[in-house]
């Protein structure tokens, strides 16, 4: 049901970017939906980030899989355990780029006889890989639009990424790979009974929201050709601050990038702010150095000290009349 | 204790790169897209303009096959012209300027078509 929801919002967002834009609201689905869908985007992730900026930094948690750093003849695991900056941010680099704790991830099942079972199962960590990287590809490729002179890199991008040449225009595998991955990754939460429970739309929507970007795409680049040169004065107006309205780009451009405005308007009130989050994981982003390094907390009291001298001060006259001995003399 | 400053740094860092089209044209300069010519006296192409903007690949293509594998060379436009299926021989007789015309686009872009690798461009004529 959750996941009717998610379909019915998408759909809509993309009716109403077609009948809107058919009904001559082209300029606002090209350029004034765009730029505020970008300013959501940019002033709604600073906004977080700048919240998390200003909490106090945990207490360091050594969640770790590996020999903390003690004695040295000790082997210490550098990257699992790190003891310095340094190696802590290995540990979140590699968090970030190769999704490290994803891939210890386990799965819990109950086998026949009741015998509960944990496996290793990685195949949550290959299309979460997979998916973030076709989506990193496909984003750097539209950079075509966006620069002229387009810089050298897309083009080596465009040639790794299209070297199957399958089809004219070639299909590319980051967009295949992107609509296998995230299709994998709703069919994993809609075809296990326990993942559909723990689903929220908020789980859903970014899934769906993403597959109708990349079917739209790819409708766009094989089925319902658009004028990409039009796309081209299009997006070069945008990032230039001198908007055109092209001409005869046609409804499914609008879809498309109506969903992906959508996309970015919503990312920073949404789950997808893990992008930027993920850099702040206390559990890897802190090097395990509670024991030499005292931590402080912002929040603790200050601490009223009151010294023997000020004591004996305090009760001078008292102690000299009981003929106790002074420090002080 | 607060990381603030880092983490103030790597937004920074990220807006940074993340708004890489908007400051790249101001340090890079920006150079009009140039305009695909037509030299030909001719008035029409093979297939509506529109048409062809989109999809002249599929229409090569088409043609290709349609030489290659059943030997039919012929082909007819909207109009019902015949029209010899010729990458050289056709589309390259009215649009001679391969650089000014077909690679205006494919530059813009980043289209780099292999056909070449094998058909003769035309001279170009100065
Ligand atoms: C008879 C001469 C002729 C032939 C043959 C011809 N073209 Fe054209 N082509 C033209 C003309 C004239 C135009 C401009 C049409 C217009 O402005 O309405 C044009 C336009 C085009 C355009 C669109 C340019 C734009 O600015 O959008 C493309 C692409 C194109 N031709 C490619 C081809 C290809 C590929 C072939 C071979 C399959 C071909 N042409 C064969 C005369 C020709
Ligand atoms: C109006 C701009 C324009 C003009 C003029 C033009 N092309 Fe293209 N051409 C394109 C675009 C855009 C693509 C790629 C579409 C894509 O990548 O989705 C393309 C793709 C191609 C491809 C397929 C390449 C591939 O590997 O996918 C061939 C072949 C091709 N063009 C041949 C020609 C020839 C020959 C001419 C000159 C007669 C020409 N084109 C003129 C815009 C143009
Ligand atoms: C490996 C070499 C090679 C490459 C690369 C190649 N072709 Fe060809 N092409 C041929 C040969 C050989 C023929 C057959 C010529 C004939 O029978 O007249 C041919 C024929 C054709 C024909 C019909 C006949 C003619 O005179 O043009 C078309 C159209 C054509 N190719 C288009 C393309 C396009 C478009 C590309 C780029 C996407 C391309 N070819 C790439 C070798 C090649
Ligand atoms: C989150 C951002 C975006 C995603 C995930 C995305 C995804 C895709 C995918 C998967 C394709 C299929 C073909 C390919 O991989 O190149 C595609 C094509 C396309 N996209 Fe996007 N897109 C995004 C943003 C944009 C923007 C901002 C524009 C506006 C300029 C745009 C315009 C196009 C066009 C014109 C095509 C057709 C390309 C072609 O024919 O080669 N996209 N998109």
């Amino acid at each position: 049901m959750r996941v009717i929801w998610s379909l019915v919002l998408v759909g809509a967002l993309a009716a109403i970017a077609f009948a809107g834009s058919r009904a001559g609201g082209e300029a606002v689905f090209a350029v004034a939906v765009p730029y505020l869908a970008l300013a959501t985007f940019l002033v709604g992730l600073s906004a977080r980030v700048i919240g998390w900026a200003r909490s106090p930094v945990p207490f360091r948690i050594p969640t770790s899989c590996g020999q903390q750093r003690s004695l040295p003849w000790i082997r210490s695991s550098r990257l699992d355990n790190p003891s310095t900056g340094l190696g802590a941010a290995g540990r979140v680099l590699l968090e970030a780029l190769a999704f490290r704790s994803l891939f210890r991830n386990t799965r819990a099942e109950l086998r026949e006889g009741g015998r509960l079972s944990y496996a290793a199962d990685k195949w949550l960590w290959a299309a979460a890989l997979a998916f973030h990287y076709s989506f990193l590809t496909i984003l750097l490729r539209h950079l075509r639009f966006f620069a002229e002179p387009v810089p050298g890199f897309v083009a080596l991008l465009q040639g790794l990424d299209g070297c199957f040449r399958v089809g004219v225009p070639t299909f590319y595998v980051s967009s295949v790979l992107l609509v296998v991955a995230a299709g994998f990754l709703l069919g994993r939460r809609l075809l296990d009974p326990k993942l559909r429970y723990l689903s929220l739309p908020a789980d859903y929507v970014p899934l769906v929201l993403l597959l109708a970007i990349a079917a739209s795409g790819l409708l766009l680049r094989h089925v319902y050709k658009t004028d990409l040169l039009a796309v081209k004065d299009l997006a070069v107006g945008l990032v230039t601050f001198r908007p055109v309205v092209p001409e005869g780009v046609g409804g499914l451009f609008y879809v498309h990038i109506f969903l992906v405005s959508s996309l970015f308007a919503y990312l920073p009130f949404s789950k997808l702010v893990h992008a930027a989050g993920i850099f702040l994981s206390p559990t890897r982003n802190l090097a395990n150095d509670n024991r030499r390094r005292r931590h402080v907390n912002p929040w603790n009291p200050p601490i009223v000290g009151h010294t023997y001298a000020e004591w004996e001060a305090d009760f001078h006259d008292k102690l000299v009349a009981a003929g106790l001995p002074l420090d002080k003399e | 204790m607060y990381d603030g400053g880092k983490i103030l740094a790597g937004l920074a860092a990220f807006l940074a790169l993340a708004l890489f089209p908007f400051w790249e044209p101001a340090v890079g300069g920006r150079v009009a897209r140039p305009e695909p010519k037509i030299v030909t006296a001719e008035k029409r192409c093979v297939r509506p303009k529109a048409e062809m903007r989109q999809s002249h690949m599929e229409l090569l293509v088409s043609w290709r096959d349609s030489v290659v594998r059943q030997g039919q060379r012929s082909y007819r436009d909207p109009e019902g012209k015949a029209v010899t299926m010729s990458l050289e021989g056709t589309c390259m007789r009215c649009h001679p300027n391969k650089a000014e015309f077909c690679d205006s686009c494919h530059t813009a872009l980043v289209v780099a078509p292999t056909c070449w690798e094998c058909h003769i461009e035309p001279k170009e004529r100065a």
